[in-house]
Order: C-alpha cells, then structure tokens, then sequence
C-alpha cells in the first residue's frame, strides 16, 4: 500500500472520507433545495421547469452529477465500512449502558440508511424518469422541455408518498445536525472562537434545508391539481 | 447503608463472564465506592467465597487504575471523578446497582473487573514521548512557553490514561486518550522535532490494538474524569493530517 491508501485506510483516514464526502453532499443539498425550491412560485412550475432543464442539459452540471453519485456512493460504502471497523472494537457489550451523547449522533447508521432507502425511493421517482424512460412535455412559447413539475403534482397527489418523504427529511435533519458539526472536527476546526458559530449554522442548515424540502411534497399535495 | 450489587464475575480472558448478585450491608454513606468493594471482598473471603477482582492504586484520582462501569457509567453517575473519589452518599440505601468491566476489544478482561490495558502503554511506546539526551538538566525557564499554550498542554497532560473515553465511546475507540498525549506536546516546543512522526506512529499503533473510530458522539469526553475536551481530537485529527499529506511521516 502506497502512502495514500494507508492514510485513508486509517481510522482517522476513514473518517476524512465521510467528512468530505459529507460536505460535499451537504453541497449538493444547498442547490437541489435552491432550485426545488422554485415549485413555490405560483406560475404552475413554468420558473422550475425551465430551471430543471437547464440542469439537465448543462454539460458540466451532466458532469458534476457523475461526481455526485460517486460522493453518494463512497459515502455509503465508508460508512458502511467504518461501522463493521467499529462493531468489531467492541465483542461484547455491557449489560447495562447509560448514554451521554445525543441519539442521532448515535444512531448516523441508521439514519443513513433510512435516507438511503429514501434515495432509492426518490430517484425511482423523478430521476429515473427525467433521465431513462422520459416525461411528458411542456411549452413554453416555441420552447419545448420536460414537465418535470407536473411529475411533482402526480407523485405527491398520493398522501403515502408524501408521508415518506416528510419521515425522510426528519431522518436527514437528524443526520444532519450530527454530521454538519461533525466534519469539521474530523478536519480539526474546533476553536472557541469559531466552532459556537459553526455549531449555529450547522443547526439552522439541518433545520431549515430538510424543513423546505418537506414543505415541497406537503404544499404540493394541499395545493391540489 | 445496604446496597445490592450486580457484578461481572469472569475467571479469565478465555471464559465466558456473567452477572452475579452480591448483598453488602453497613455500608457507610462516606466510604468511597472501592470501599464498598474492599468490605464486601473481606466478607466473601471470611466465608470461603471468592473475592471479586478490581483495579486500584493510588485511590485519589490521579492514577487511572480503577476502572469499572457503575450502572451503565465509566467511573459511575458523578462528572469529573474517578471510580475511587466516587463515595456511597451518591447511592440510596436499598439501591441495586451493577458493575462491569471497561468493554473493548483491545482491553480484554483479565480477571472479573480487571482489564488488560497494555495497548495503552504500547500506543504511547510508539510516539508519545520526547527524546531528550541524556545532560545536565537546563535551566527552568530557558525555553519560554506562551502561558495560554502552557496551561493547555497541562489540561491535555491532565489525562490519566484510565481508558473511560474508550469504554464510554460507542466505538470504544481510543481518540480522546492518543490526542490529549499528542495535543500535550505539540502545544509545547519540545513536542515540536518529533511531532509528525509522533502523530504517525501513534495513530498506527492505535489502528493496531483494534480501537474503533471516532464518530464524534463526544461521549469519551462527557465520561473523562479529568474532563479532557474534544478539542484534543481536533487537533490530533488537524496533525495527522498535516503529517500525512504535507510532512514525511
């Protein structure tokens, strides 16, 4: 094994994986919502449409999506690596355990795999769709694209999916005020000057961003055809 | 006082261990919990049983000898003490209460609450010194020390290597211990020559013994009875960084 390998075979190396995978989904997160967030405009999703083809017609946003799902996808196999690494640091439990840390900091595991199941869930829903076998269309002056907004309307018109969805985004608000925090330290940034702020930001970040995704499915859902 | 006990009683490393109720009457709201320990082991001993085999030495919180986990606790319910500092009045009369070793792979049992600690000597073996050659010593303040750089390297110096960061993580990993010895030197201008390689090698060996990763839960500190702070990771985390990808180690 070269020097790098064994870096990031390390424990410590490890955890700087989750770490810049992390923020770099957390990234992610930021602009998806960002232009989600444009189905709250009331113009029957014309802004949202017209910006969902922009993405999926950009070529370096085609790129960057490549990257995403490599983030994703070594942020799931790290993950799942690190958790056998460290069940097996402890053989036998105690009998009786009393908890000092909070639970979802505890528990990024299992709400890990919540919201990866949710990504299954989420991208047989619009990506697939969007990307494989296509949707129906929409114009806009002599301008053709996608109606990926009027996707939304269909999928969160069945009240079931709109429960997953909202489940889904506490599991991430919880995963995220963990992990927000989280990468930091594992990249050395605590200071006393600066880390109450992170502490501040990563709180709103995993309140507010997972909030507005879930207003998406529960006001389209109210909102109606 | 009469307390009800729930210990781990388990003949070696090999055997299988269990929980065995024991019943200590005239207990004293003062003795300390290793006390409580030494009146019920000279009982089992008056009446031909086995006594229950625990860590101690110094019995005032410096040593990092005792090791038990008090109702789900490392060093039981108080902040900031050991197991020996911890007295009887923090317990009501009547009370059950159940007593494990520290529970990690890299410390396997030795005999009922006995843990074999020996990684932890072998991590600092592998780093976590300076070298000095042999001389007269110098003068006591040749070397000038920032004082705030000072006062934590003494807060880092403060860890007495009990291992309650490792049985109190989830991961039972060793982080909290291996960075306040690295966060201790590195503060300090004699830590500096060998810093990197120290970090290194401390990390390796740490990796060896079998410890967990941390997940930053921040239990290992919220347990340390010297109260040792996550800070110390940060900065071992920020070191062993910089010594991989910018220094040679």
């Amino acid at each position: 094994m070269n020097w790098f390998t064994q870096t990031l075979n390390s424990t410590l190396g490890k955890k700087y994986v989750m770490g810049i995978t992390g923020l770099f989904l957390m990234l992610f997160l930021v602009v998806h919502c960002g232009i989600n967030a444009l189905v709250f405009f009331p113009d029957d999703g014309e802004l949202f449409n017209r910006a969902a083809h922009f993405m999926a017609t950009n070529f370096f946003i085609r790129m960057g999506e490549v990257v995403l799902f490599l983030g994703i996808i070594w942020h799931v196999i790290q993950s799942a690596i690190v958790t056998r690494t460290n069940a097996k640091a402890r053989p036998q439990g105690y009998a009786k355990f009393a908890n000092s840390s909070p639970w979802y900091s505890r528990s990024m595991g299992l709400l890990g795999t919540l919201i990866l199941i949710f990504l299954v869930i989420h991208l047989a829903h619009f990506w697939v769709k969007s990307r494989i076998t296509g949707l129906e269309e929409v114009n806009y002056g002599s301008e053709k694209m996608e109606d990926l907004y009027i996707k939304m309307v269909e999928t969160f018109s069945n009240l079931w999916v709109v429960i997953v969805y909202v489940v889904a985004m506490i599991s991430l608000s919880y995963h995220l005020m963990h992990g927000f925090q989280s990468a930091f330290q594992t990249f050395g940034i605590n200071h006393k000057k600066y880390t109450p702020l992170i502490q501040m930001i990563g709180m709103i970040y995993s309140i507010v961003l997972p909030l507005l995704f879930a207003a998406m499915p529960i006001v389209i859902y109210l909102r109606g055809y | 006082m009469e307390i009800n006990l729930k210990v781990w009683k388990q003949k070696d490393a090999v055997s299988d261990g269990k929980l065995i109720d024991y019943k200590v009457s005239h207990v004293s709201p003062d003795m300390s919990f290793l006390e409580m320990f030494d009146v019920l082991n000279e009982e089992l001993i008056v009446n031909d049983q086995e006594p229950i085999a625990f860590d101690h030495d110094c019995r005032e919180g410096i040593c990092g000898m005792c090791s038990m986990v008090i109702d789900g606790k490392p060093h039981g319910p108080l902040e900031g003490v050991t197991t020996c500092q911890l007295h009887m009045r923090s317990f009501k009369d009547g009370d059950t209460i159940t007593v494990e070793p520290w529970r990690a792979r890299a410390f396997p049992v030795i005999k009922d609450l006995v843990v074999d600690r020996t990684a932890f000597d072998r991590i600092i073996a592998a780093g976590g010194y300076i070298s000095v050659n042999t001389g007269n010593a110098q003068d006591a303040n040749c070397l000038p020390i920032n004082k705030d750089d000072a006062d934590d390297a003494f807060m880092s110096a403060s860890c007495i290597g009990c291992g309650a960061c490792v049985a109190a993580c989830k991961n039972a990993s060793a982080m909290l211990f291996v960075s306040a010895k690295v966060s201790q030197l590195a503060k300090l201008p004699q830590g500096q020559p060998e810093r990197y390689t120290r970090v290194a090698n401390m990390v390796a060996q740490m990796d060896k013994e079998g410890f967990g990763a941390c997940t930053n839960t921040g239990a290992c500190s919220a347990e340390c009875p010297k109260e040792i702070s996550l800070t110390n990771i940060a900065q071992l985390n920020r070191d062993y960084m910089q010594a991989k990808f910018l220094e040679n180690a």
